[in-house]
């Protein structure tokens, strides 16, 4: 194939030169997000791993502990992604359609619903931080010794339980971070009008990067807050 | 042989001309292999050098030679895979009725106790023809005891035992090494290992310090610290009884069963909720700071002596004094 | 006469290279930046060297002697071994070999250098204000809780080369899936991409482990955690196997591009196409894949069970297989072949003996009763440096050799070539031939001191290693004198195959003028002339 001097003029300016089409950028650019989000479940992968052992080896600790936060926010926290991977979806069609406003709305949106995310996880931390559940000099763990006065709590396996619910809950907020600046740049550069139905490959990307970061909490959250819900006995 | 430049140390172990006789099968394939590999290759960029006028010839290639220098390799490996595994499945063994010397690492040295009661710095004395298995564990880091001419070596961890076992063959004095870096001077925690003559050991074990049997120490620290209190020798108990209970499977009461072995024993004194004994409460007090390791040792092997010793075996040391019971040297 | 365009002189200035997205340049960056790292990690080799000919410790102090040995083995495993060969010559190559103008993330490619650039300066401020020495292996609780050295910083700058590799990896796979030219199709590729491509799956899978891993000791040094800590709950073997589920892979990552390089040059040196063309592509992906299976090889002292110890013993003779399947088609390549003996082929020849010596070794170690005896002395160490050195790093000076041609547009001086290939090889195996029989003598790695009876291999050693010094520093010097002084060279003075060599030397910034259309096989040298055959266009 050869580029004639007819198709260079009618070439978007988003194509790369070093593309031959916009189909092969397009290609290109989904294919490199999932094999990057594959990465991320290997990354994640290892801390799920130490989480699942260590569940194993003591649950007790791990379902005190998981009764100990928030159910609450946690619950509202996984309402609040799920609809903000709506937004993301509707998004990406209103790309796929051309719909300039709709698209900048519902990204705008989405970021809303990021940001309330961060701010009730804000919360969740401040309550531990309030109950001295947070890893580190000042960790006490009396409160739930006491609450359980008919199973032996172990505080340093409650620790490695928080230690692990906060570096879980933690990674996964940084990567919430970084959407939110992903999804600052796609929504100014919606605006901007960049966006066509010819050409949506980033948002469709940041999309992809949005429903994977929703899906982690989706693991995380019975993981972490659903342990031990039946009523004590 | 080659006394003066030996290309591996003494065998002086039951398990060393094992260990040995796979190195020198290895040693005598690898050779063979690179002898034909390189020596094909030479013939080759001999013969096939590039000369005016010779064409090379174009060989796809041969999936008949493909499958069998894949299959022979295989096969091969596998072989060499059985002897290496069943050399170490006797590694990992050690034979019932072994005498049993607790050892705890530490940065930078190797505390030993025998059972009879002597103890040792970075030095261990043996006699020839006995089994000896090390129950181990560290003070701090990861550790590695290793004695080349045994060609037994075990990484020391803490928190939980880790065990080797020899019967030394020779007399003589064999280097100990710390084998898995452990902070400034890994390398000099280094020590030896004396194999004796069986009489020359007797000497040496009754001209020692009597500090009491390893097991004498461990009933008197059993009484110090009030276990008797729940640990009555009958079921009146608020915690189980412990004669007996060594070696034999407990029913715990989370539904598990487990086998009371040495690191269930430690691990019951120094973070007794782990495992709860089904029908008893989780009121032990935690010992997790209030009892060095060698202590923990002591009660470990106070605990094992209230069991009999296992079936076949010359008997084990039970709160005996020194030179009781020994063990006869076997062939 | 006008200068010729090339990729070098199209634009001049700091600029234009800082910040080129050209992955020829970006290569050519990389170069610069692995060099100085593994002079660095060499350094650290040589006083190590020094130290032990003497049974006392009398040139460091013992803390300075771990801190040598932790940071030569971290310098040279992130930050020369793994990326040397894709990131300076698979981010040449890559476009070239498959008929593209560009990786297909040139901009991500940028990235990734930055990133290693910046974890290399994260690594030397770890160096110089302190240093590590846990080990390149960190291991708990001695990392976490013990040591009182930059264990954080030094993770950290590990962490942020990882993300440097994962991105390599990931534009790898991308442009061999999506950017090959019409009629390049998969079974046409040249050897060097399968390998390339087998070695980005390692790169994407495992890396984020060894991330999460590091990312977790730092937490847990940071903030007095005890996840691996057995004095505070947690379990010390959980790091280990974390740990070596991405280094195992790591080492695949580090000979796979080499076994690619060594792939390319013997079909050019013995004229005729490789041998076995499918198996050797499907045994770098089953290397790949197997890798992944074996970690625990490393541990089979660390207490783990008799059945995990069995299980992984099994699966690491499997993981040989592919390997030798290798050695035995390259040696099949050169029957009736037509040979030339340039220092490419030398290196070669170097890389296919003393990958042989090493992966045997190898069978010594996965021998679990053998194991028990040879595990954590200088044994294991002389087996991985067969395989790196004796292998991974010959193989990138061949690489470097064979291409160095179009990749700059000169010829470096054959003759010099040819004898400092001969230095590197005599020096590396009296460097650590010896080390074999120390280990199996029983001298335990990491040691500053050793007693007296150890000396005389020792010293053979490090005797070995002021001449592989040599070895190395040669090149440096002649490849530089040669981008000035050397003859230059035409598109192809090998007479090889590939598309790479299609391209004038060196290669315009977009490479080709026009997209190429395969309609041959690789190693097509049926029909490619040798050298002298083609009259000289110059």
């Amino acid at each position: 194939m050869s580029d004639s001097p007819g198709a260079v003029e009618t070439q978007k300016p988003e194509l790369l030169h070093h593309f031959s089409s916009a189909e092969q950028q397009r290609d290109a650019s989904t294919f490199g997000m999932w094999l990057f989000l594959a990465t991320e479940i290997m990354f994640f992968g290892g801390m799920f791993c130490a989480y699942l052992i260590y569940r194993y080896w003591y649950y007790n600790e791990f379902a005190a502990g998981s009764r100990s936060i928030n159910i609450w926010l946690g619950t509202i926290n996984t309402a609040v992604l799920i609809c903000s991977s709506l937004t993301v979806a509707l998004g990406v069609r209103a790309a796929q359609m051309g719909k300039r406003k709709l698209l900048v709305t519902l990204l705008l949106i989405t970021m809303v619903f990021g940001v309330a995310f961060l701010g009730i996880k804000g919360v969740e931390w401040y309550q531990k931080f309030e109950e001295h559940h947070i890893p580190g000099n000042s960790f006490n763990v009396d409160d739930i010794i006491h609450d359980y006065p008919q199973i032996h709590i172990d505080p340093q396996h409650e620790q490695i339980f928080f230690s692990l619910y906060f570096a879980m809950t933690g990674l996964h907020a940084l990567h919430m971070v970084i959407g939110l600046g992903i999804f600052t740049f796609l929504t100014y550069k919606a605006w901007k009008g960049v966006y066509s139905p010819s050409y949506y490959t980033p948002v469709e990307v940041g999309g992809l990067y949005w429903h994977f970061v929703d899906i982690v909490w989706i693991y995380l959250f019975p993981l972490l807050y659903l342990i031990d819900r039946k009523p004590l006995r | 042989m080659f006394d003066n430049f030996p290309l591996w140390p003494t065998a002086a172990s039951t398990g060393a001309g094992n260990v040995d006789a796979l190195y020198i099968f290895l040693v005598a394939l690898s050779s063979f292999m690179c002898a034909a590999i390189f020596t094909m290759i030479i013939v080759f960029a001999l013969r096939y050098r590039r000369r005016k006028g010779v064409e090379a010839e174009q060989i796809e290639g041969s999936t008949v030679l493909e499958i069998t220098w894949s299959a022979v390799p295989l096969f091969i490996f596998l072989f060499i895979f059985v002897w290496g595994a069943a050399i170490y499945f006797a590694e990992r063994t050690p034979p019932r009725g072994a005498t049993e010397v607790y050892v705890v690492a530490k940065q930078w040295m190797w505390k030993l106790q025998h059972p009879e009661g002597p103890r040792e710095i970075n030095e261990l004395h043996v006699p020839v023809g006995r089994d000896v298995k090390l129950i181990m564990t560290s003070q701090d880091v990861i550790h590695s005891f290793y004695v080349p001419s045994f060609r037994i070596k075990q990484d020391v961890l803490p928190g939980r035992y880790t065990t080797a076992w020899f019967r030394a063959i020779k007399p003589g004095t064999y280097h100990l090494f710390c084998a898995e870096y452990c902070g400034t001077m890994h390398s000099g925690m280094i020590g030896q290992v004396v194999v004796m003559e069986p009489n020359r050991y007797e000497a040496w074990l009754s001209g020692g310090g009597t500090s009491g049997s390893l097991a004498a120490n461990g009933a008197s620290m059993f009484q110090q610290l009030g276990c008797p209190t729940c640990h009555r020798s009958d079921t009146q108990g608020r915690g189980p009884n412990l004669v007996g209970v060594f070696g034999k499977p407990v029913h715990l009461e989370d539904g598990r069963t487990v086998i009371a072995d040495e690191d269930y024993i430690r691990e019951s004194i120094v973070a007794p909720a782990a495992k709860i004994v089904s029908g008893f409460k989780p009121i032990m007090p935690v010992f997790q700071g209030l009892v060095s390791e060698e202590q923990l040792n002591a009660l470990v092997v106070y605990i094992k002596s209230l069991s009999p010793p296992p079936s076949g075996s010359a008997g084990q040391p039970s709160g005996l004094p020194a030179g009781a019971e020994l063990q006869q040297p076997k062939e | 006469m006008a200068e010729r365009e090339t990729y070098l002189n199209k634009e001049y200035g700091i600029r234009s290279w800082l910040l080129t997205t050209d992955h020829k340049r970006i290569a050519l960056l990389y170069l610069i930046s692995i060099t100085f790292f593994f002079f660095i990690g060499g350094f650290f080799a040589l006083l190590i060297r020094l130290e032990l000919l003497t049974p006392a410790g009398d040139l460091v102090q013992a803390d300075t002697y771990n801190k040598l040995f932790t940071m030569h083995g971290m310098v040279m495993v992130f930050f020369f071994l793994i990326p040397s060969i894709p990131a300076v010559l698979g981010n040449f190559l890559v476009p070239l070999m498959i008929g593209a103008k560009d990786l297909a993330f040139p901009r991500i490619n940028l990235l990734s250098w930055y990133l290693y650039v910046i974890a290399g300066i994260m690594m030397l401020h770890s160096i110089v204000t302190g240093g590590v020495d846990t080990g390149w292996t960190f291991y708990t609780p001695f990392s976490t809780a013990f040591s009182n050295t930059k264990v954080i910083e030094a993770g950290l700058a590990i962490f942020v080369s990882g993300f440097s590799s994962i991105l390599t990896g990931l534009n790898f796979v991308v442009t061999i899936h999506r950017m090959r030219a019409p009629g390049m199709t998969w079974s046409r590729l040249p050897l060097f991409i399968w390998a390339h491509y087998a070695t980005s799956i390692i790169q994407l899978l495992g890396t984020p482990v060894i991330a999460i891993t590091l990312v977790l000791v730092v937490f847990e040094r940071a903030f007095n955690l005890g996840i691996f800590d057995p004095n505070r709950g947690g379990d010390p073997l959980l790091f280990q196997h974390l740990f070596w589920f991405y280094s195992h892979p790591a080492v695949y990552i580090m000979i796979l591009p080499s076994m690619g390089v060594v792939t390319e040059i013997i079909p050019c040196f013995t004229r005729k196409r490789i041998f076995g063309y499918k198996f050797v592509a499907a045994s770098s992906i089953g290397i790949a894949v197997l890798g992944f299976l074996v970690w625990a090889h490393h541990m089979f002292v660390a207490g783990i069970s008799l059945y995990s110890a069995l299980i992984f013993s099994l699966l690491s003779y499997l993981v040989a297989v592919p390997s030798a399947i290798k050695v035995f088609n390259w040696t099949a390549t050169m029957y009736k072949g037509s040979i030339s003996f340039t220092t490419p082929m030398l290196y070669a020849f170097g890389f296919i003996g003393l990958f042989t010596m090493g992966g045997l070794t190898g069978l010594f170690l996965a021998a679990l009763g053998i194991d028990v005896h040879v595990t954590d002395t200088y044994f294991v160490i002389a087996h991985f440096h067969y395989i790196m050195v004796g292998g991974a790093v010959m193989g990138y000076l061949a690489g470097m050799h064979f291409w160095w041609p179009k990749i700059s547009g000169r010829m470096y001086p054959e003759w010099l070539g040819k004898f400092a290939a001969l230095i590197v090889f005599l020096g590396f195996n009296l460097t650590f031939f010896p080390q074999f029989l120390l280990g199996y003598m029983g001298m335990p790695r990491r040691y500053w001191q050793y007693p007296p009876e150890f000396q005389v291999l020792n010293v053979l050693s490090t005797a070995g290693s002021t001449i592989l010094a040599v070895g190395y520093i040669l090149p440096m010097i002649y490849f530089l004198w040669s981008m000035r002084y050397g003859e230059p060279a035409p598109d192809n003075p090998w007479g090889a195959s590939g598309l790479e060599w299609t391209t004038q030397s060196p290669p315009t910034t977009f490479n080709f003028e026009e997209t190429p259309e395969v309609t041959w096989e690789a190693y097509d040298y049926e029909h490619i002339p040798a050298p002298e055959e083609v009259p000289v266009e110059r």
